[in-house]
């Protein structure tokens, strides 16, 4: 198939943008998106053009490495990552506008590269359980409930890619930590710094500059793991309940 | 163990975007009750003019003989007056927050998930501010004179007269009955996303409850309110 690809160019983090028009064709319904971006770029290579940055590492959908803005939906319009997104899903002659995640908290790098170290941040800052190291206890000594290992394994899935913050419209990261703090809240291993863990995730998420929820939706329909909308209300309970930041 | 490798930049829950959005949600439901007594008041308008009258005396003495005359009204009146202040102040902080959450937009967007009363939220509430202001001129105050029964009846000797002579003027109808939409749908997403926020809705049961609660009571409320000034205009009640 034949495609015009409206791709955001940007030098570097402090140089001016702008969407620049790219035509392409014989793409295969077999290729994921980023193959075809990678043939893209082949081409612009071989026509001595500086190839379109992007992010990408395992290319199976697991690491939380690619983003991009696909037509104005966080990786795309089916419920996957961009990776993971195949070429099946477009027609012939389709336009395609490719843009970077969109948030004060992810500063442009290049292209459609965003630097995401503001989720990493987030996680120093409470998302772990603080455990001696050593030899691994037996795996049966900490009785966990079949609803409770099941809510933290479903939220655990979250690979903090950030197309929750993407699609967010006020670029808010509660989806990621609501997985985050629910994940851990839902083990016996996540209670002694419940508290602490949600005040202090929540005080890095606004110091980095993320915006608030308002509960629309857009973050759980765009994430590629399904996360459900539930998270937030469970971070919110928390934060709500805490009493002690230590 | 481990070593905080990171200084923690604020500690303490006040000032953080969940904190605004609570103080947003616990402002939201003291209107929602209000509302919905308001609401029910209205509906004497059905009853004739006895009753709508009665009514309207009634909240004035509401209280006595231990409070004074007026007494418990002023007070509800302060409660609803902070809360006013409390909901908007936090609204517009958080809606500057999220402005400098993404200064570079989209140039293409779509919105998959968001309900189209959840898109009209701060439109929907700045312009339910001004209808209240005007609401409140009209009715309470009693400044803006519409029809020709406001010059004759002031709302203290008959109210009943002052809202069917207003609301016989057509256009101060569809005023109300636009007002009463935007209030449908600030009720609508605004119910779902305070029990959000306030944390009753961790399992997915119990957010297909919330959003059910908040479609019946925004629509409760809004056709309640809608159908007063409705039938005043068809002359049903005259």
């Amino acid at each position: 198939m034949n495609l015009t690809l409206k791709i955001w160019r940007q030098d570097g983090p402090n140089d001016a943008g702008a969407l620049v028009t790219y035509p392409i064709s014989d793409v295969s319904e077999d290729m994921s998106f980023l193959e075809m971006l990678d043939v893209l770029n082949e081409q612009l290579i071989l026509d001595g053009k500086e190839p379109v940055a992007f992010d990408s590492d395992c290319r199976e959908g697991i690491c939380g490495m690619c983003s991009l803005m696909i037509n104005g939906m966080a990786h795309g319009p089916e419920v996957t990552t961009t990776c993971q997104l195949h070429m099946r899903s477009f027609k012939d002659g389709d336009e395609i506008t490719i843009e970077p995640w969109r948030a004060e908290a992810f500063p442009l790098v290049k292209d459609l590269i965003v630097d995401r170290s503001s989720f990493d941040r987030i996680i120093q800052a409470g998302g772990y359980i603080s455990v001696n190291t050593g030899a691994a206890p037996e795996a049966h000594s900490v009785p966990v409930s079949k609803p409770a290992a099941d809510r933290a394994f479903n939220t655990a899935t979250c690979i903090g890619c950030g197309a929750c913050v993407a699609a967010c419209p006020n670029a808010s990261a509660m989806l990621f930590m609501g997985a985050k703090v629910t994940h851990l809240g839902e083990l016996p291993q996540g209670q002694p710094e419940r508290d602490a863990r949600v005040i202090k995730m929540i005080n890095e998420h606004d110091a980095e500059g993320f915006g608030g929820c308002t509960n629309i939706g857009e973050c759980a329909a765009a994430c590629p793991k399904e996360i459900p909308l539930d998270v937030i209300s469970q971070l919110n309970h928390d934060f709500r309940k805490a009493k002690h930041a230590h | 163990m481990a070593t905080r490798t990171l200084p923690v930049k604020r500690t303490g829950k006040a000032g953080s975007t969940v904190f605004l959005k609570t103080l947003m949600a616990v402002t939201g439901i003291i209107f929602v009750l209000f509302v919905l007594a308001h609401m029910y008041g209205n509906l004497k308008l059905f009853f004739g003019e006895q009753s709508f009258n009665d009514y309207s005396e009634g909240l004035r003495t509401l209280g006595e003989p231990e409070l004074p005359r007026h007494g418990l009204l002023t007070i509800l009146e302060i409660i609803l007056g902070v809360s006013v202040v409390l909901h908007i102040y936090s609204a517009i902080a958080l809606w500057k927050r999220a402005q400098h959450a993404r200064p570079v937009r989209y140039t293409v967007k779509k919105r998959v998930a968001a309900s189209i009363s959840s898109k009209w939220m701060r439109w929907g509430g700045v312009f339910l501010a001004l209808f209240i202001v005007w609401h409140l001129l009209e009715f309470t105050l009693v400044r803006i004179n519409v029809g020709s029964g406001g010059q004759v009846a002031g709302i203290t000797q008959n109210p009943y007269e002052l809202v069917v002579h207003s609301f016989q003027v057509w256009w101060l109808t569809v005023i109300y009955l636009v007002a009463m939409v935007a209030l449908f749908m600030h009720l609508n997403h605004g119910i779902w996303s305070a029990s959000q926020t306030l944390g009753w809705t961790s399992t997915p049961s119990a957010r297909v409850k919330a959003k059910a609660i908040a479609l019946v009571v925004a629509l409760v409320v809004s056709i309640g309110f809608a159908i007063c000034p409705f039938f005043v205009l068809v002359g049903v009640i005259s």
